[in-house]
């Protein structure tokens, strides 16, 4: 434990990606290969199920704190992240445990089926005997992720260092399904079994957004164009009679997408499709907006199949005839996945092509992404036809040409601290457009949140702002005094009952502040009804 | 007979008036028509240490403990100022103030106010724990007590300075053998001189930022603090390496710094208590180390003055105030424009000019 913890001290004390593999990899060649397992797992978010609850873990704390409840809250409000609360008004012990992770992990592993009780005394005890960093270290492996800015890329690059494998290699061993508790290091990193990878996905080719002019992209016959598709990228894997369909933040979804399964059978096994999954009714794509309504379910009825039927927009083919095609070129991929779907003889089988433009000049393509909103994409994707299907983000082959987002001028509302590395600033923010109360007067109608866009400078004006107007304070909100308006950009618009304006927006943000604008001058309710497609 | 008239006078008087009320120009004693750390231009101010939120500029009459002046003269120029003396009474139209030591940093003090047996004090800034250099915090008994409580949150709890100043030490070292110089921010008044105190030389020189060069050397005729060596235009990249930088955290992110590459930067505050406050200014290491009292230093210094009635001035007011009346004090929180320093100066200004960042209709 004590070296796990010096590891997540040094990755979250540093920003510099040279520091953070140096530590890992360093890291990586003195621990045990159960530690390595277990810490690969939870970087790349594969810890184990919660023992605790929250609320529990919080009158626990307290409790050794002698503090009342409320000062226990409002000190998580300030702090911004309930480990680091926990860890800080315990009071101070220079001890340390000599257990290894792979120990602590076993014994919260084991606690989830323990009673309340003895879960107290674990978790107690534990608080006590460990000095400050490695109760922060303990209490966040019992409550959550670490964000500690280290990716799976990172993650992989410094275990590729120190193991001699190779990256993408090794991106490829850790997709999926593997279970840290039961996986030896040998197994996950080290043997080659070909038995273990028949629900493994391939890691996703993800593009970057364009650089500059899309002309410097050279001869527009050189590159394939297609929409951009706002769902969700996913990877559907036929094999030996089974359907495997991840997402793309690796989680398994194949079982709630129960239509996928009619896949089988009629898409020959060794097949694996990259595609978007979208809502899709009448004939028409959906918004992601309809989309949620099935993503947040575990259980799908029979009427929600109905209501909300999803499809496959099919992109790419890694694999087909079980051989692994990804280093084919993009040309020929979409020529075996265009003539895969060309010969599906059952027509209403949920899986559609994403359609392929050949455009002669980059006007043309231009043209064609100003149809985007229209059609319910995001913008184009523009794929260079000679280019494989490659691992992670990487520029070059493959660029996204997203479309300008909606822009509305909006009243900051209400603000709420925000967390990690703004805990103790204002800068969650809730805006509001003008609309019309019952009696026909002029109210501020809150429309959408948004926490991302200024500068730190800028989030610190505005956190003095709030401090200085706040209204009323509720827990970790307060309402602000409506003074600042700010411009809110988003991707998408749609009709919503859940929302009180009634509007629903994709992806909001801040794109800056209009200090010349006044309040009176802000946009109304109306003028974002208008721009709903 | 007489004295039960005088008696209800005096209640009837105190009813009407507190001894301390809080205006918008500062904390004023009306009996005497005097200002504790006012922060708009009075008449008369009594000044608790030479923080910019805490003495001013542009009153008429400065008072202050004699070790202040030289600091306070530094900062605002040719003032008017008279030095006190630690327990030396002076009565102004029959209330009798005197300056008692608060620890915070260098010439910090508390401020007694008595009048008609009625005792209030005014802590300004504070810290329990003796640094080496401030005079250490003495416990003055009163009625009202007048705290700050920057810190007033249980999540904040020091670690002793010794230890604290061994990690910077260590620090040092470590990034020197790395061949790197070591950047450390620390406000320009208190917190800079507490570091450079206990900065081993044996590990290297130090070098300072021009801010805190001339403050310190408005201290050394009373501090012994190790060498330094001013950082100027003719200074070379290559004299610096290895050694440690003293700077203000407003030279943070300047091209002032980069002379000092490569460098590894650290601040010394109480906000470094936080992960997302050390993140969020991206500096590589944090040292929690802060002039104002952590939680349990302010719990017991409240119950040691014996004070049944309790302002809170700037920090977590609110919420500690609510403390407070839970467990039994009559408590309560007055708005105050005094912020706390701890590295947060650069946003001072900002601060002050909030109500302008607004757009005219």
């Amino acid at each position: 434990m004590k070296n796990f913890a010096e590891l997540i001290k040094t990755l979250d004390s540093s920003n510099k990606t040279n520091v953070k593999v140096d530590a890992l990899t360093h890291y990586f060649k003195n621990a045990s290969d159960e530690d390595k397992v277990w810490t690969i797992a939870i970087l790349s978010h594969r810890r184990p199920p919660r023992p605790v609850n929250t609320t529990l873990l919080r009158i626990w704390a307290n409790e050794l704190a002698n503090i009342p409840l409320w000062l226990f809250e409002e000190s998580y409000h300030i702090v911004g992240d309930l480990a680091e609360t926990i860890a800080l008004i315990i009071p101070v012990a220079n001890e340390h445990s000599d257990k290894s992770l792979s120990e602590y992990l076993r014994e919260m592993i084991v606690l989830k089926s323990k009673s309340e009780e003895d879960k107290k005394a674990y978790l107690q005890q534990n608080w006590l005997a460990l000095n400050y960093y490695e109760r922060f270290v303990f209490t966040k492996l019992i409550t959550g992720s670490f964000r500690i800015g280290v990716s799976q890329k990172l993650m992989t690059k410094a275990l590729s260092k120190a193991e001699n494998v190779d990256e993408d290699t090794l991106a490829y061993k850790l997709m999926g399904n593997w279970n840290p508790n039961t996986v030896t290091f040998q197994e996950l990193i080290l043997d080659e079994q070909s038995s273990d990878y028949l629900s493994k996905p391939y890691p996703f080719y993800l593009a970057y957004p364009i650089e500059g002019d899309v002309s410097g992209l050279g001869n527009p016959e050189e590159w394939s164009v297609e929409h951009k598709w706002d769902g969700i990228r996913s990877q559907t894997i036929i094999r030996e009679n089974e359907i495997y369909v991840w997402s793309r933040g690796e989680e398994l979804v194949t079982d709630k997408y129960p239509e996928f399964h009619s896949l089988v059978g009629n898409i020959p096994n060794g097949t694996v499709i990259d595609a978007e999954i979208l809502a899709f009714n009448n004939d028409e794509i959906g918004t992601f907006n309809d989309l949620q309504k099935r993503i947040g379910r575990k259980t799908i009825s029979a009427t929600l199949l109905k209501s909300n039927p999803v499809i496959l927009k099919a992109y790419d083919l890694l694999e087909w005839e079980g051989k692994d095609i990804r280093n084919l070129s993009y040309a020929e991929r979409r020529n075996l996945l265009e003539n895969l779907i060309d010969s599906v003889k059952d027509k209403n089988l949920p899986l559609h092509l994403s359609e392929r433009k050949e455009l002669n000049s980059w006007d043309e393509v231009a043209e064609e992404r100003l149809l985007a909103r229209e059609m319910r994409s995001e913008g184009l994707m523009l794929k260079r036809k000679s280019s494989p299907y490659q691992v992670g983000r990487k520029k070059g082959d493959w660029w996204k040409w997203k479309l300008e987002p909606l822009v509305i001028d909006a009243v900051l509302t209400y603000a709420m601290r925000g967390s990690g590395r703004r805990s103790n600033l204002f800068t969650d923010y809730t805006f509001a457009l003008w609309g019309d109360n019952e009696n026909g007067e002029k109210e501020l109608v809150t429309f959408a949140k948004a926490y991302s866009g200024l500068t730190d400078e800028e989030f610190r004006k505005v956190d003095n702002f709030i401090k200085m107007n706040t209204i009323e304070k509720f827990g970790p909100v307060r309402s602000v005094v409506p003074k600042l308006v700010f411009e809110i950009g988003f991707e998408g618009i749609a009709l919503s009952k859940r929302h009180k304006s009634g509007v629903a927006t994709r992806f909001p943000r801040i794109l800056r502040w209009r200090h010349d604008k006044t309040i009176e001058e802000a946009n109304t309710i109306d003028d974002l009804k208008e721009m709903i497609p | 007979m007489v004295l039960d008239l005088n008696l209800m006078l005096l209640i009837l008087y105190f009813m009407k008036t507190p001894l301390l009320a809080f205006n918008d120009k500062g904390i004023y004693c009306q009996q005497a028509d005097v200002y504790l750390d006012p922060w708009r231009p009075v008449k008369n101010a009594i000044i608790t240490h030479g923080h910019s939120d805490h003495s001013r500029w542009g009153h008429q009459n400065y008072i202050t403990h004699h070790t202040n002046v030289p600091i306070i003269k530094h900062r605002l120029g040719d003032i008017n100022v008279t030095g006190k003396d630690w327990n030396e009474t002076f009565v102004i139209n029959n209330v009798k103030f005197s300056l008692h030591p608060a620890g915070h940093i260098f010439g910090s003090a508390q401020i007694r106010v008595e009048h008609l047996g009625e005792v209030w004090v005014f802590t300004g800034d504070y810290k329990t724990e003796d640094d080496g250099i401030a005079v250490p915090y003495e416990v003055v008994k009163c009625h009202t007590f007048i705290t700050e409580n920057t810190f007033g949150l249980p999540a904040f709890k020091w670690t002793p300075q010794t230890e604290v100043m061994a990690e910077v030490n260590n620090w040092w070292a470590e990034n020197r053998a790395e061949g790197k110089t070591s950047v450390l921010f620390g406000y320009t008044l208190g917190k800079a001189q507490r570091l450079l105190k206990y900065l081993d030389t044996d590990i290297g020189k130090i070098f300072t930022h021009g801010a805190i060069e001339n403050m310190t050397n408005v201290l050394r005729p009373m501090i012994d603090f190790p060498p330094t060596t001013l950082i100027t235009r003719e200074t070379k990249k290559e004299e610096l390496l290895g050694n440690i930088v003293l700077a203000p955290p407003s030279a943070h992110g300047t091209t002032w710094i980069r002379k000092a590459a490569p460098f590894v930067t650290g601040s010394a505050s109480g906000w470094m208590a936080f992960r997302g406050a050390r993140r969020r200014r991206a500096i590589d290491k944090g040292f929690v180390l802060s002039d104002h009292c952590d939680w349990y230093s302010l719990l017991d210094s409240i119950k040691a003055t014996g004070a049944e009635k309790i302002i809170c001035t700037h920090g977590y007011s609110d919420i500690f105030s609510r403390y407070l009346r839970e467990i039994g004090y009559d408590a309560r929180t007055e708005k105050t424009q005094y912020e706390g320093d701890e590295g947060e100066s650069d946003a001072k200004e900002e601060e002050k000019h909030a109500d302008e960042i607004v757009a005219e209709p």
